[in-house]
């Protein structure tokens, strides 16, 4: 039987990827100011390990936790902590981070050199070099790397899928990574596949990046255990479980991870920075972006240090547009929108989307008429109006009963909502009421 | 200086439909039938047209003032509501019945319950529900031929037994007379001339040229509009076709007058108000399921009690009553038929 290449549902917004598609990845020169904030992982938090005065180098551990599932953070420039304090986070929150006034000198701790002939190195230190990185997943969750390369023993993984999909519109920074260094994440994906003793990988691009399916395709030509998976371009065909069903057929049991089915899915930009860290030990300090949207001069893509204020990279982007109206860390359809420009960017900015007034517009919101667009296309085949009505209601139970946990708050039915009802916003209180409620037990 | 940004919750973009879109596209896919219905049936049934979509729209917008509610006249639904209302009504009506249908659709049938979004049953039929209950002559006894041609479709000039009336109302009378042969021996053959006649006069039955509501007898351009309206999603194949299909086996099955599997499906599937309601009825956003399977029961369900009140029913026809009483399961359709989750057992 055929493998259908695609899921059940999602929806087809505009791709708005021609903004910057065709511009190369340009580096940002580093801010005279970074801000470090010290979770920008899923995970336990990390302790400062620097005072106010205290000098730093590039590369330096300045955050650290005890805990197993957490990512460190380091100095992305040299210079002075000016303040540990808490700072508006690209998350929404304020979150204890630390400040350093750049020297302008990068002056390394330990200047990262390659080691020919690190595919000799064992999995543990493969796995210890790419903790001490700090990496966590470029895709936008953040999810520590080492730990997602460390399975449990009763979990056999017999396949790596390398997320090259970007479905988010706007968004291209992995589409030029794929261009631009792709023997390089080649060489990432080989690691990963040494890690975890697997002889199976797929990559899984979209078809509207068709230079990359070809450039990743030739690369790949002579590679027995890797081939380039070309997907049907649908939001959200890069969700992980949405990737997985599309790429082998298999389906992530509900409240379940990908190695409950034999998968691993990574970012292709976390597996160029897998191979960094482990070929010569750099830390994850810098990371590309794409700056985009109707309400920023000059759209591009850029390698900026983490922690570079948004409005940092903007100016190098040639400004705000007049009508500038909204500032979004991420794409268009799961980022969050922005209060201030001063926030950084961290490990999981995939992108800095500016809207202008027309496009920013916010609609109001009307009763559902029962139209079950939502119903027809939620990629977990949930029914997103039901579970909003019963938060709506103040009924949390009987929307975790209907699937209010499965939601992965992927937009589309929110998207798609010709009431435009905010259904992804009741969805995500309603998790928060959930939780709350969990913790009171 | 510094710059203020709008927030909002992810997504920042949205579909570019709305619920003014979606019915207006469904008046636009409403209007040609509304023209084949003026043209067979004279401005009469213009005004009958008019008559009901202002009375709709006035109904909504009085409503929506007095109780201080923001004024939606302007989404279209009422404007629909009064469309199909008047496309269910025969053209020759006093002017006050659709008046009094579109307030009754408007006031009961939507505003009573909330509005658009919150009223179980279709609006407009259940103005007509109510016509039909109060003034049964006006609804149900048909008197205007379509231009150049006869109420039934077909020529009963040497047809006795049978007095001119709707195809369905032809059928129904000649059926009863070939179900009970023995009581009726001289009508017979007329019964079953007119029942040949009927089955071999399509082409009318598809362009419309056939008595009956003002809406509801072109055939051909209300599929036009029908598949417009499928084309553009804004109607789902499922509850048409599922509706249809059933309606046809089973008057396949036991429409005819000689045993089983001896009706006429192409003809039942033509007559009446079968297309209108399967296409611009029944699929109804507000008062349909929204599930897959919902809207497959939904539809087939339809098509039973339809046949049930065509075949062995007091009215000649069923398509409303069908859909008012499959509207009423909506919401448990809707419970017992959740999707199965991604990832779920």
């Amino acid at each position: 039987m055929p493998l259908k290449k695609t899921f059940k549902g999602g929806v087809h917004p505009p791709e708005q990827k021609n903004w910057t598609e065709k511009k190369k990845i340009k580096e940002v020169k580093a801010p005279e100011t970074v801000i470090i904030p010290l979770q920008q992982h899923i995970g336990s938090p990390n302790k400062p390990l620097v005072e106010k005065k205290d000098t730093v180098k590039m590369g330096q551990v300045i955050g650290k936790s005890s805990k197993f599932v957490s990512a460190v953070c380091h100095a992305s420039v040299s210079g002075t902590v000016t303040a540990v304090e808490k700072r508006p986070h690209p998350l929404g929150i304020n979150v204890l981070s630390v400040v350093i006034e750049n020297d302008g000198n990068d002056t390394w701790q330990e200047k990262p050199k390659k080691d020919n002939n690190y595919m000799k190195l064992s999995n543990d230190i493969m796995k210890q070099r790419i903790q001490e990185a700090g990496l966590a997943g470029m895709g936008g969750a953040a999810f520590p790397s080492h730990v997602k390369l460390s399975p449990p023993d009763d979990k056999s993984i017999d396949c790596v899928i390398l997320n090259g999909v970007e479905c988010e519109p706007f968004l291209t920074a992995d589409h030029r990574l794929m261009l631009e260094n792709t023997d390089e994440i080649l060489a990432g994906l080989n690691i990963i596949m040494k890690i975890l003793d697997v002889s199976k990988a797929i990559i899984g691009i979209e078809k509207n990046k068709p230079d990359a399916i070809k450039k990743m395709g030739k690369r790949t030509a002579k590679m027995d255990a890797v081939s380039v998976l070309p997907l049907k371009v649908k939001y959200p065909q890069g969700a992980e479980k949405q990737l997985i069903k599309a790429a082998t057929g298999r389906e992530v049991p509900s409240g379940g991870l990908p190695m409950d089915v034999g998968c691993l899915v990574h970012n292709v930009g976390t597996t160029l920075a897998v191979y960094e860290a482990v070929s010569s030990k750099k830390p994850l300090i810098e990371r590309v972006v794409t700056v985009t949207g109707p309400g920023v001069k000059k759209p591009g893509n850029v390698k900026v240090r983490i922690g570079t204020p948004f409005q940092h990279i903007i100016d190098s982007c040639g400004g705000y547009k007049k009508n500038a109206a909204k500032i979004i860390n991420g794409g268009p359809m799961m980022g969050i929108s922005q209060i201030t420009d001063e926030v950084p960017v961290i490990k999981g900015t995939s992108g800095i989307l500016v809207l202008d007034e027309k496009t920013a517009q916010l609609h109001k919101e009307k009763p559902c008429i029962a139209c079950a667009r939502c119903v027809d296309i939620c990629p977990m085949q949930l029914v997103p109006s039901h579970i909003a009505s019963y938060i709506e209601y103040k009924d949390v139970d009987k929307a975790q009963k209907t699937g209010l946990l499965d939601c992965m708050e992927c937009g589309s039915c929110s998207y798609i909502c010709p009431s435009k009802r905010n259904l992804v916003q009741y969805i995500k209180l309603g998790k928060m009421i959930w939780n709350e409620k969990q913790q009171a037990k | 200086m510094e710059r203020k940004f709008y927030i909002s919750s992810a997504p920042h973009i949205t579909d570019s439909d709305s619920i003014p879109k979606i019915m207006y596209s469904v008046i636009g896919a409403l209007i040609p039938a509304g023209i084949a219905g003026i043209y067979f049936f004279g401005w009469q049934a213009f005004w009958v047209i008019a008559i009901a979509v202002i009375t709709a729209v006035l109904t909504e917008g009085i409503i929506q003032f007095l109780l201080k509610r923001p004024l939606s006249i302007g989404n279209g639904s009422a404007i629909l509501t009064g469309l199909l209302l008047a496309y269910n009504v025969p053209a020759e009506v006093p002017f006050w019945l659709p008046a009094v249908g579109a307030f009754v659709g408007i006031a009961v049938g939507k505003m009573s319950f909330g509005g658009l979004g919150y009223n179980p049953l279709n609006p407009a039929l259940v103005g007509r529900a109510f016509l039909t209950a109060s003034w049964p002559v006006y609804m149900t006894v048909f008197q205007t031929a379509p231009r150049g041609g006869t109420l039934s479709g077909i020529d009963l000039s040497n047809i006795d037994a049978i007095t001119e009336a709707t195809p369905l109302n032809i059928f129904e009378s000649a059926r009863e007379i070939l179900l009970h042969k023995s009581q009726f021996t001289d009508k017979v053959p007329d019964a079953m001339q007119a029942l040949s006649q009927l089955y071999s006069s399509y082409s009318n039955l598809f362009i419309g040229k056939i008595g009956g509501c003002i809406g509801e007898t072109s055939a051909l351009l209300l599929l036009i509009g029908g598949f417009y309206l499928m084309y553009r999603r804004i109607i789902g194949w499922k509850i048409p076709t599922t509706f249809i299909v059933t309606v046809g086996l089973l008057t396949w099955i036991f429409g005819g007058t000689d045993g089983l599997f001896t009706g006429d499906p192409i003809f039942h599937i033509l007559s009446g108000g079968l297309i209108l309601g399967a296409f611009f009825m029944a699929t109804d956003m507000v008062t349909t399921p929204i599930t897959f399977k919902g809207r497959f029961i939904f539809g087939v369900g339809c098509g039973i009690l339809t046949t049930v009140i065509r075949l062995w029913g007091g009215y000649p026809e069923g398509v409303s009553y069908s859909i008012l009483l499959m509207n009423l399961t909506t919401p448990l359709l809707d419970r017992y038929t959740k999707p199965k989750k991604f990832g779920g057992k």
